[in-house]
């Protein structure tokens, strides 16, 4: 028997081609002739376009088109809101370039075609705008004051949405509580900030009417839909191709960035292939950001420590524009009571417009907000009681015989709803305390103390809805000259190995090497059906429609060898790219099955050749392909998941805070961690790792830094603070592996994971560390060096 | 759409003009380039070696680090004018002419120390450089950590590149200072 | 993100570069590039000529004298950094150097160019400052010299006239037996200093402090020797309220505002740490002297 690939360590077969500098990027493609593309972009935050005059800059020598809001016909309307929700009134969404008013500062105002990039920014630089300024409120409570300036002047209070759940009886759990805590907590704006910037190039062939667009997008079957209703071109006229992308992280999928319209839009109209490669400035001010929330939480609970009820009232910044509705603050307070039982529920939020970049989902999409309120909640809760935090998390985790745990009149991003469906929430606590030598910490803490070093533990538990529908597909053929096996699904890939697990998948039904397994992804015309990498699904969407595909690829295969070899259909395996008889030395390679498979007449090469040697791969009569049969071994089949799978994990870090200088050192990092049944562990951790990496970002290193004007005063890379190598600690991942009941893979996602209890970890070390100074509060991430001086400072050291 | 008359479009900016030689992988190049052409647009798009990738143009994300003279360099920060008579060397020189790769392309693969990749050969050149600079290796966590700071990774959380950076040495039969 | 566009020249000869500085009031000067082209990729600096320095002959080299290290205008941090004469000679450089930014941004920004761009978080300044060297500056009429004290005037300003380069620095060595302390903060390792702090000093058989220097960066306008602070410690045995003493005199000189990585009380608050721990380091390393 082969070994299974399924759950092995194996290596990535991207990694030859990108490790020796030939990956793909989109402005990798060679596009002879191509023209490039600056944007004139706001400098205010909000204003009045009073006039705008491109004179100047159409006159410049190398331009070759200046396109406003008046230029670009039909393009000139409001881009879709992608998904509807009722607690939404009005909602908003931006033009693709700006009309009457500007909104924040980095909307597109203008676009400048020219023979270089060079050349286009100096163009943009000469275009002259007339604005009339506008006053703006940047502070999310302020924002909702009456007579509070208007993002948009149609939205009174600035309220984009409002929005309230209810599980169980909320009112009856307070009221019947022996003990309430409550806490306001504060996480701030963010950005992915992905190595590689988005980037958009477009080819038109007047001849043929086709368009070919090279999108580093998420979504490249979506952004094909949309672009062929735009232009009303056929969908099949319409290619767009995710090549290479230099991670997204959430941030490469919106319908639509405005330039992801007007490059394709330019170069059918100027007859030359156009580029869009956006810039680290245009990446801070002009893509998707996400974050910024201020919960005010309160726990009900018994004297015992078992929490009956929590109820949530938060802010949610959702930006100038919500085209993705209110995704991120739905998942947020659907996670809001975490891996507890708490059995009553009331969450409340109104998101709010901030003349701001729009918010979208950025990896972890809300949940890393309601877990630093849910943690820090139980944190000062454990305190209130005099309970240990490890044991008061242990009194309220959903028990292993209590899945599936539904949360009746919670529904989830899904519209479904949330059903914790399977996992060892206590065990995993567990082993997180023994990771972290929790019962000696006491000892080693006060012996640091002494020697005058601040320790601290710190903790957190979380869940994670994976795996979201509505579906993904596979289509899995077996190629008749070579043997390989090609794998097509509507995904596309930002560097999480998706070649190489599905490839293992494959591998395991169809007995060949995974290296023999060649995954296209991210390519229209490979494949048009499915719907986006988005919300840690791949795995689990694509991953089951493959499987699902590969096994009835494996039953013809199976029924084909049987007739080729004459055998009993349950005497063959597959295994080394072949099929055998059990127990002989009989064997057909797969490449002779699938030519067999085919009925052509010519044997111009050597599988051609060993399959004469066999049967015929169809025992009927007639024509050579029976009526209902197809030619070749290949199917294609989808899965649908009935519900989200959701994972979970803890985290916990032993951290050193330095009161001189209020630095934060990470000594150990421990992450327990379940994702259901692993398709490849080394890639499972390497996910897991990046998401912790993003993680410690967010909690010390990582902030938008809005000025009162709306100005973001650290728009680079040397002020917004992404960590490198070393501000990562070596971290400790171990797995749990708890099958989930509802896909035949048992897998859950993983994508996001990493990210979001990180923060509430290390505010919690933090707060721990410093009690000998007093019970300081940290709840705000990130925790920068300032606002622990600030604390401490306040505190009277 | 109706076919339209193809505009006649200009293909050049009017920059002024510099020549440069100098050294590309071994392979003397000489091209005449705008002034102000940066040496990363000039690898990527005069010279075809899009392997130097782009990420910040500023300094800080390391994507777009070659070898100058034999030491580790942003390209984003150099302008090809000043290049002249330069020796560089790029991502695409590393693996041998069949595709094997080295030692370190090797050890990153080992060791998963790449997701989207894209970072991934501004990691490889700076560590082949600190490599081939005489200077004792401090393979130390720690020293790794040195190492590599100056090169950002968004997808990976860094400790499986250290690892890498582990394993290249022992691939290279480097001994730790 | 691409420079605006500008004039390129490569000059031999000093005499030349300074002409052209001198017949251009846009010029600017290109050593190593680290400052200038990040700030024309974003167009922050907006050259009519850039006068590249590199192939100018007579700008290379580090000497080591008697009494100071002369650093030479196209000096790259990581030769400074490793240079092991230097190490002998000084060992404060390389505790300094290791702060400077990374390799690859080492191995090509240079040591005077990093003067030149005076800015105040900057290492570079802060030891110059730290030490009382000077630099040359070569211009039409000639040559001087100019002490750190008079160089460093203000935020990204220095003494020198617009048609002079910066021919060299004198970093001075060491006194005997003193010891010498340098440690900054920073958000990531590697950025500009927060606040940075580098002492030297010498310790008296009597165990009392002589030869006092602190100086400090990320704290003002420009690097900051810390006189009061100095006086206040030149004579003690630097007990805690010595120290005390020392760190409230020095807070005044923070008058750098809230920025967005750091706000001026923690600026003070990480100054005083700072001194006290480099005072203590620097006795620690100090021989006795008679
Ligand atoms: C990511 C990154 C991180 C960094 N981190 C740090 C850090 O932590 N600490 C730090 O100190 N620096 C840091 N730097 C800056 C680096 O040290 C620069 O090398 C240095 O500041 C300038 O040296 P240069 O040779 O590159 O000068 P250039 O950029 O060439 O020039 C800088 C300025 O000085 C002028 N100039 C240069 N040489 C002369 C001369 N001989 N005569 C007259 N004028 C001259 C130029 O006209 C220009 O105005 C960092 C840079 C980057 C990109
Ligand atoms: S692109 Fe050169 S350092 Fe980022
Ligand atoms: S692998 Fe994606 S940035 Fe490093």
């Amino acid at each position: 028997m082969s070994t299974r690939m399924f759950g092995a360590r194996i290596e990535r077969n991207v990694d030859p081609k990108l490790l020796r500098g030939e990956g793909a990027f989109v402005d990798d493609i060679p596009l002879p002739d191509a023209l490039h593309v600056a944007f004139l972009r706001s400098p205010h935050a909000r204003a009045r376009i009073n006039s705008i005059d491109t004179a100047a800059a159409k006159a410049s020598s190398g331009v070759v088109a200046i396109y406003t809001c008046d230029d670009i016909g039909a393009l000139d309307v409001e881009m879709p809101l992608l998904i509807p929700h009722p607690s939404m009134t009005n909602p908003q969404t931006q033009r693709p370039l700006a009309r009457g008013d500007v909104h924040y500062v980095g909307q597109t105002i203008a676009m400048v075609v020219a023979v270089d990039r060079y050349i286009a920014e100096d163009a943009a630089a000469l275009i002259e705008v007339d604005y009339a300024p506008l006053p703006v409120e940047m502070d999310i409570v302020k924002a909702l004051d009456d007579g509070a300036p208007r993002v948009h002047a149609a939205i009174p209070n600035n309220l984009a949405a409002h929005f309230v759940q209810t599980s169980g009886d909320p009112d009856g759990a307070f009221a019947a509580a022996e003990h309430v805590t409550k806490i306001t907590v504060q996480v701030d704006r963010s950005t992915a900030a992905p190595m590689e910037c988005r980037a958009v190039a477009a080819r038109w062939e007047a001849v043929t009417g086709e368009l070919t667009v090279w999108d580093g997008t998420q979504a490249p079957i979506s952004v094909r839909g949309g672009l062929a209703s735009v232009f009303g071109l056929d969908e099949d006229k319409v290619r767009v191709i995710a090549p290479d992308v230099g991670g997204g992280f959430g941030q490469k999928v919106l319908l639509f960035y405005p330039d992801e319209l007007l490059v394709p839009m330019a170069a059918m109209q100027l007859g030359r292939p156009v580029k869009y490669i956006e810039d680290r400035r245009e990446n801070f001010i002009g893509s998707s950001q996400e974050r910024t929330q201020i919960h005010t939480i309160e726990l009900a609970a018994l004297k015992s420590g078992e929490v009956i009820g929590l109820r949530d009232f938060f802010l949610h910044d959702t930006g100038a524009f919500i085209p993705y509705g209110i995704a991120v603050a739905q998942v947020a307070s659907t996670s809001i009571a975490g891996p507890y039982r708490i059995p009553n529920i009331f969450v409340e939020f109104k998101a709010v417009y901030t003349p701001t970049v729009q918010v979208t989902p950025y990896r972890g999409c809300g949940r890393p907000q309601a877990c630093f309120a849910l943690e820090r909640a139980m944190d000062q809760l454990a305190q209130e009681l005099g309970l240990d935090r490890f044991e008061i998390r242990r009194r309220n985790l959903v028990a292993d015989n209590q899945f599936p745990y539904a949360r009746e009149g919670l529904l989830f991003a899904d519209g479904l709803k949330v059903t914790l469906d399977s996992g060892q929430y206590g065990k995993a606590l567990a082993m997180a305390a023994t990771e972290l030598g929790a019962e000696n910490f006491a000892v080693a803490q006060a012996k640091a103390l002494s020697d005058g070093r601040y320790l601290g533990l710190g903790l957190a538990c979380y869940v994670e809805g994976t795996g979201l529908g509505p579906y993904e597909g596979g289509h899995v053929k077996i190629h008749p000259i070579t043997g390989k096996v090609y794998v097509n699904t509507g995904l596309s890939t930002q560097g999480q190995g998706h070649d190489t697990v599905f490839a293992q998948i494959v591998a395991d039904q169809l007995g060949v090497s995974p290296q023999d397994v060649i995954v296209v992804e991210g390519d229209t015309k490979a494949f048009d059906w499915g719907v986006a990498t988005f919300a840690s699904r791949a795995a689990v969407v694509s991953g089951n429609a493959i499987h699902k595909t590969a096994a009835t690829v494996r039953k013809k295969v199976l029924q084909a060898a049987a007739n080729m070899l004459d055998a009993d259909i349950d005497s063959i395996e597959l295994r080394d790219s072949a099929a055998w008889i059990k127990g002989s030395n009989r064997f057909v390679p797969l490449a002779a099955i699938a030519t067999a498979s085919n009925p052509l007449r010519y044997a111009f090469n050597k599988a051609a050749q060993a399959a004469t040697q066999f049967a015929p791969a169809s025992k009927h009569d007639g024509p050579p392909l029976a009526e209902g049969e197809a030619p070749g071994l290949e199917a294609t089949d989808y899965y649908s998941p009935s519900q989200s799978t959701w994972a979970y994990g803890v985290h916990g870090a032993i951290v050193e805070v330095d009161p001189g200088l209020c630095t934060v050192k990470i000594k150990k990092y421990v992450c327990i961690h379940d994702c259901g049944n692993m398709i490849n562990p080394m890639l499972v951790e390497g996910q897991v790792m990046g998401g912790i990496a993003q993680g410690i970002g967010g909690a010390l290193y990582e902030h938008l830094d809005y000025q009162s004007d709306g100005n973001l005063a650290n728009a680079s890379l040397m002020d917004f603070l992404v960590p490198y190598a070393t501000e990562i600690p070596n971290v400790s991942i171990l797995h749990l592996e708890t099958p989930s009941p509802l896909n035949a893979l048992g897998v859950k996602g993983v994508g996001e994971a990493g990210c979001i209890a990180v923060g509430a970890v290390i505010a919690s070390g933090v707060e721990d560390a410093l009690r000998p100074f007093g019970a300081l509060r940290f709840h705000q991430v990130p925790l920068s060096p300032t606002m622990i001086a600030d604390v401490l400072e306040r505190a009277g050291h | 759409m109706t076919r339209m008359i193809k505009p006649a479009i200009a293909d050049r900016s009017a920059d002024a003009q510099v020549e440069v030689a100098l050294t590309v992988n071994g392979e003397a190049v000489r091209r005449s380039v705008s002034v102000r052409l940066l040496l990363s647009d000039f690898l990527r798009h005069e010279l075809g070696l899009t392997g130097t990738h782009v990420g910040c143009e500023h300094g800080v994300c390391g994507c777009c680090t070659v070898l100058i003279d034999g030491k580790p360099g942003r390209s984003c920060l150099t302008l090809a004018a000043q290049a002249n008579g330069y020796s560089i060397r790029t991502i695409e020189s590393v693996a041998a002419a069949d595709g094997t790769l080295h030692p370190v392309q090797q050890a990153f693969k080992e060791c998963h120390g790449l997701q989207c990749g894209y970072c991934t050969p501004g990691m490889v050149m700076n560590i082949l450089g600190r490599f081939e600079e005489k200077e004792p290796l401090d393979l130390s966590d720690d020293g790794i950590r040195e190492l590599l700071s100056g090169n950002l990774c968004r997808c990976t959380g860094y400790l499986n590149i250290i690892a890498a950076v582990r394993r290249a040495a022992e691939l290279l039969g480097k001994t730790p200072a | 993100m691409k420079p605006s566009i500008f004039g390129y020249e490569a000059p031999t000869t000093l005499e030349a570069a300074i002409s052209l500085l001198a017949g251009d009031p846009d010029a600017m000067v290109l050593a190593g590039g680290q400052t200038l082209l990040p700030a024309m990729n974003f167009r922050a600096a907006n050259p009519s000529l850039l006068v590249d320095i590199q192939h100018i002959q007579g700008l290379r080299g580090i000497a080591v004298g008697s009494d100071a290290i002369i650093v030479k205008a196209m000096v790259r941090h990581r030769e400074f950094e490793l240079d092991e004469e230097v190490k002998r000679a000084n060992p404060l450089i390389a505790e300094v150097m290791q702060h400077v930014a990374h390799i690859p941004i080492r191995n090509r920004g240079t040591v005077v160019g990093s003067l030149c761009h005076a800015d105040p978080s900057a290492e570079m300044p802060l030891l110059l400052a730290l030490l009382g060297g000077s630099v040359v500056a070569q211009g039409p009429s000639g040559s001087r010299e100019i002490a750190a004290e008079k160089f460093f005037q203000s935020f990204l300003t220095t003494a020198r006239n617009h048609d002079e380069i910066v021919v060299e620095a004198r970093f001075p060595l060491l006194p005997a037996g003193a010891g010498w302390a340098f440690d900054e903060v920073t958000r990531r390792h590697g950025d500009y200093a927060v606040v940075g702090v580098g002492c030297v000093l010498a310790l008296h058989r009597s165990g009392r402090a002589t030869g006092v220097r602190i100086a400090a960066c990320g704290i003002a306008d420009r690097p900051i020797r810390l006189k009061d602070a100095e006086t206040i410690l030149n004579g003690t045995t630097l007990g805690p309220l010595d120290l005390d003493a020392a760190v409230a005199a020095s807070l005044v000189a923070v008058t750098q505002p809230d920025d967005t990585n750091v706000s001026q009380s923690y600026r003070r608050r990480a100054l005083g740490t700072l001194i006290r721990r480099m005072v203590a380091r620097a006795a620690q390393r100090a021989e006795t002297v008679a």
